[in-house]
């Protein structure tokens, strides 16, 4: 730890708070290598709205590189230790990997504990060479419907900014979390013995998501249950699955994140599944998906927001007469619709 | 003679113990009995009532006041004062740097060296901290962990230079490091090795040290940390499940280190919460280590221990009435039957004790122990209904946590333990209990005197001790010679050795370190010696 | 949710010290205040802090500390921010004596939280501190 002897003059520097620049002088900035810059970027396509979009179109002709891998599983399946290890690992073959790891907001006061930061100093070797990972921590902020935004920007950010492989984590509990980590290039679902989490992944629809499977913690009694009934449902889903349609069975790999143990063979089977989006024309089809579920999640918040503005706005006669029973909530839906329709973009 | 004939028997078989000389009776004259109520009495199984039958009456707990700062030759100073001053026990504080397994040159120690207990980097600290000490004389008690296995290594080269014998060594060495992981965070490797040191320890010192006391099983800092009183009294008895699980596990026979364990609780202000935890530790360790550990040796079953007063009780605002706090405290450690007792200095909520707060807070345990009365009478509250139902209750609230770390570990407390800690469990409950103490004194619904009521008369006027930066560059200066004077050819021969027998589970590393300790390896040498192979522990943030 | 953009804080434990009750209790009583905490945890190095600061775009940073080592740490982390010129205020809490609130203040540490703060007070200070820097 560079614990460093009082060099700076005191008092420190008048350029107290963060130093204000613009969008552009951010970007350009972070494409450069600058980390604080980036994470300021990331804190303002966190909160939307047209600055975020201005990043995002800026960062777009520069993006397209990156793998994307979306890893997820229930509270307590050892994935933080895994993409540890994972980062770990990536960091010591040279690359430069980025993790987004995101956790949920307290429902009640907007506020989160985000607890699970990737540690990459250790405790070994204090003033190691800073590594060349970037992690950042995001709160789903109470509105799932905002994560489904902000994710895919930050994604393109990182992949603009040079980062690659890009590491989406998320706790697979809710329909957003799914959608999120499905719509990676690579999806990995993280399961571990005893909580039954193989059923619980079918319900939430995790299976159909998955590419690659890891059952951690595969030193625990009860490993090999888990295995067998991931094999068994993978044999159901053989008929509509993705196996039918491309000859492609999710591998299931065994691993002990908290030993360091398989988190490269993880890392080879991400790998390999890489190589058959590429062979298969498959990697296509995934940016496809994905940009389409942007897209329409973008079409949904804004056609909302629009809806509102309406409903409270040149629309509220309409509104007014559907409260008094004058006219039909149907009625009055439809002619809000057509009036939104003719509008055109909202300002 | 009463008309009991348990009791009678009981006054029989005690009536040749030693007692005190001083009259057992009230401050008015009043004569009064030994015991009172009914049995089980002090001294019978399952010991709920005291682990002695005479109790206070045959010797009064011992006041170990917990001491040590600055450098090795300070503390050495002190220790001497004690020793002329009639004491025989000698109890070392470390700084956070040695506890933590690094020297004071480490980049990790900076502005802490010296600061919180005394520096050990070398065997020369060691030799410097009891020099012209007899250590056969003695009984030292060592607060160290992690790194413990190190430190007793030194003080065993101690006794050799100064030609003691192994078997004359008496003392404790803390050395509980299940409660690191579960409170206070001092670890250095992953729980697994690091039990295997705590058993090497306990073989070496069975075979070797036969008055050494090679774990203290610890819920002081598990309290401390936020948890109830009834997780304290669950958790810390579960890790002694635990330590014996993994001893016997390594070949070493119930009774022939059991008897050799003790406990360290904390006292709160909870009067009869504390007096009913106390009581039921005796009992469940008694049932536990005769019924499901198959001890024969009665001694096995005593648990006895030492109590110290809540330092987390202490406030900032209006020290002084820390000082009512510590009294009440102290007196539920002596009606709870405790072996031996620190109290807390009141401005400890502020920074160290200067020796005045030490002082009084060591004169407030003297009164309770001379002046109030309770040593006249074993478990003077027992057969209160009240104090019985909390003793139950507290016994019903521990037994739901080990059915759960049973659970855990199907059928193995120690591997339930382990779970535990991997999967935060206990750091997660004492999170959530500390957080509803703090939630309560912030809505009102708590009292803290001084903090949340009561707040007029805080006049701020505060002396504090004050560790000067000296002793840093002191110490550095001190550890810069040795590694200077010493043959580094043994440095790294002995280390190696270390290492090696660190990679081999069936061979004892007490006598790899003691060998590297006697060359002048530091304790961080020697603990990163393991940690190459150990690894490192980082826990998992659970707030 | 208000307009006001979420306050992004880091907590943790620099060097050695292992005492993480109080910081823990401050990560709830700030996230039940509706910020975002970073949670680093315990044996942290101003590097570690300094990176997850910038990674993170912190608006704060609050270090809990009871070893009596705050006079050498602290000052420490506020050199290591400025070096990185972040500009995130530093905020000091745990075993403080008065005597070395003012020390603190004048080698750059935005806050000093004494034992007993209430929630209240916590939360403000956190406020306070982040709007002071701008």
């Amino acid at each position: 730890m560079s614990l460093k002897p009082f060099a700076t003059p005191w008092p420190p520097p008048a350029e107290m708070g963060k130093p204000k620049r613009s969008i552009d002088e951010l970007y350009a900035a972070a494409r450069g290598g600058e980390r604080r810059a980036l994470g300021r970027l990331l804190s303002i396509v966190e909160r939307g709205g047209q600055d975020a979009d201005q990043i995002s179109d800026l960062a777009h002709p520069d993006a397209g590189r990156a793998h994307i891998v979306g890893i997820t599983g229930a509270p307590g399946a050892g994935k933080s230790t895994l993409v540890g290890q994972l980062v770990r690992d990536l960091v010591g073959a040279g690359k430069k990997p980025a993790v987004l790891a995101v956790d949920p907001s307290s429902p009640l006061t907007g506020g989160a504990i985000l607890g699970d930061r990737i540690r990459m100093d250790d405790i070994v070797d204090p003033g190691v060479e800073r590594t060349s990972a970037f992690i950042r921590s995001m709160a789903t902020r109470g509105h799932s419907g905002g994560l489904a935004l902000a994710v895919p920007l930050a994604v393109r950010l990182f992949d603009a900014a040079g980062y690659d492989p890009v590491i989406i984590e998320t706790v697979g509990v809710g329909q957003v979390e799914v959608d999120v980590v499905g719509a990676a290039d690579t999806a990995v679902v993280v399961m571990t013995p005893g909580m039954g989490d193989a059923v619980q992944a079918n319900k939430a629809g995790l299976l159909e998501v998955a590419d690659v499977f890891v059952v951690n913690k595969a030193d625990r009694p009860g490993a090999n249950d888990v295995r067998r009934d991931l094999d068994l449902m993978l044999d159901l889903s053989h008929m509509t699955g993705q196996e039918s349609e491309t000859g492609y069975r999710p591998p299931i790999v065994m691993a002990s994140a908290l030993n360091a143990e398989g988190s490269e063979e993880v890392w080879a089977t991400v790998e390999k599944h890489r190589a058959h989006l590429d062979e298969s024309g498959l990697r296509a089809t995934r940016r496809q998906h994905r940009i389409r579920t942007e897209v329409r999640a973008r079409l949904a918040q804004a056609m909302a927001a629009a809806a509102e503005a309406t409903m409270d706005g040149d629309g509220a006669t309409l509104l007014r007469q559907a409260e008094a029973a004058d006219i039909s909530p149907t009625q009055a839906t439809n002619e809000l619709l057509t009036h939104l329709l003719n509008k055109g973009p909202a300002s | 003679m009463s008309d009991r004939p348990d009791l009678d028997a009981w006054i029989a078989r005690t009536a040749d113990a030693p007692v005190r000389d001083v009259p057992f009776e009230t401050m008015s004259g009043v004569p009064v009995d030994p015991v009172y109520g009914d049995g089980p009495y002090p001294g019978e199984y399952p010991y709920t009532r005291g682990v002695y039958p005479t109790m206070y009456r045959s010797r009064l707990w011992t006041m170990r006041m917990f001491a040590g700062f600055g450098t090795a030759e300070d503390t050495n100073a002190r220790f001497k004062d004690i020793l002329r001053n009639g004491g025989t026990g000698l109890s070392t504080a470390f700084d956070m740097p040695t506890l933590m397994g690094r020297d004071s040159d480490s980049g990790w120690s900076l502005g802490e060296v010296g600061r919180a207990g005394v520096a050990i980097d070398t065997l020369a600290d060691m030799e410097d901290l009891f020099a012209d000490i007899d250590l056969s004389a003695v009984s030292t008690s060592m607060t160290i962990n992690g790194p413990a296995a190190v430190i007793l290594a030194m003080y065993i080269a101690v006794a050799e230079k100064t030609g003691v014998p192994h078997e004359k060594l008496a003392g404790t060495i803390q050395n509980d490091i299940f409660k690191e992981y579960q409170a206070q965070k001092e670890y250095i490797y992953p729980p697994r090795p690091s039990v295997r040191i705590v058993t090497d320890m306990i073989r070496y010192t069975a075979d070797e040290m036969p008055k050494w006391h090679p774990v203290s099983i610890s819920g002081y800092h598990i309290r401390e940390a936020g948890s109830t009183a009834a997780q304290e009294l669950a958790f810390t008895l579960a890790n002694g499940f635990a330590y014996v699980e993994a001893a016997t596990a390594a070949g070493v026979d119930v009774d022939e280190f059991a008897p050799r364990l003790s406990f360290f609780f904390n006292s709160h202000s909870d009067f009869f919460e504390e007096i009913g935890k106390f009581r039921a530790a005796r009992r469940i360790w008694a049932r536990w280590m005769k019924e499901r550990y198959g001890a024969k040796n009665e001694r096995s079953m005593l648990c006895r221990f030492h109590t110290q007063t809540a330092g987390v009780s202490l406030t900032a605002q209006q020290p002084e009435i820390n000082i009512a706090r510590v009294a009440i405290q102290a007196l539920a450690g002596a009606l709870g039957g405790t072996q031996s007792l620190h109290t807390d200095s009141f401005d400890e909520a502020l920074a160290l004790p200067t020796e005045k707060a030490a002082r009084i807070a060591l004169r407030t345990q003297q009164i309770v122990a001379h002046e109030t009365g309770v040593a006249n009478v074993a478990d003077p509250l027992g057969g209160s209904d009240y104090v019985e139902w909390m003793t139950d209750e507290m016994e019903r609230q521990a037994e739901a946590i080990f059915a759960h770390l049973d659970d855990l570990g199907q059928g193995s407390i120690l591997e339930g333990v382990y779970a535990g800690i991997e999967n935060g469990y206990f750091v997660g409950e004492i999170a959530d209990a500390a957080y509803r103490f703090e939630r309560e004194i912030n809505n009102g619904n708590r009292i803290i005197v001084g903090v949340n009521a009561f707040t007029d008369g805080d006049d701020g006027d505060k002396e504090l001790l004050r560790i000067e930066a000296e002793v840093e560059e002191y110490q550095l200066k001190r550890l810069a010679d040795v590694k200077l004077a010493r043959n580094d050819d043994d440095v790294s021969r002995t280390l190696a050795a270390v290492a090696a027998a660190a990679q081999d589970p069936n061979v004892n590393l007490m006598p790899s370190i003691l060998d590297a300790v006697k060359a002048y390896a530091t304790l961080e040498e020697v603990s990163m010696a393991m940690e190459s192979v150990f690894g490192t522990y980082v826990e998992k943030a659970i707030i | 949710m208000s307009d006001e953009p979420q306050l992004r804080i880091i907590l943790a434990k620099l060097g050695l010290d292992g005492h993480d009750r109080g910081l823990k209790v401050v990560a709830r009583i700030l996230r039940d205040a509706g910020m975002e905490v970073i949670y680093l945890g315990l044996r942290q190095t101003t590097d570690s802090i300094v990176a997850a600061a910038e990674q993170e775009d912190a608006d704060a940073i609050g270090l809990s500390m009871h070893n009596a080592g705050h006079m050498t740490l602290a000052p420490a982390m506020v050199t290591a921010v400025n070096d990185a010129e972040l500009g995130t205020p530093v905020i000091v809490g745990g075993i403080v004596p008065e005597e070395d609130v003012q020390p603190l203040l004048d080698k750059g540490v935005a806050a000093v939280l004494g034992p007993g703060a209430s929630a209240e007070d916590v939360a403000q200070t956190v406020r306070d501190a982040v709007a002071a820097a701008g």
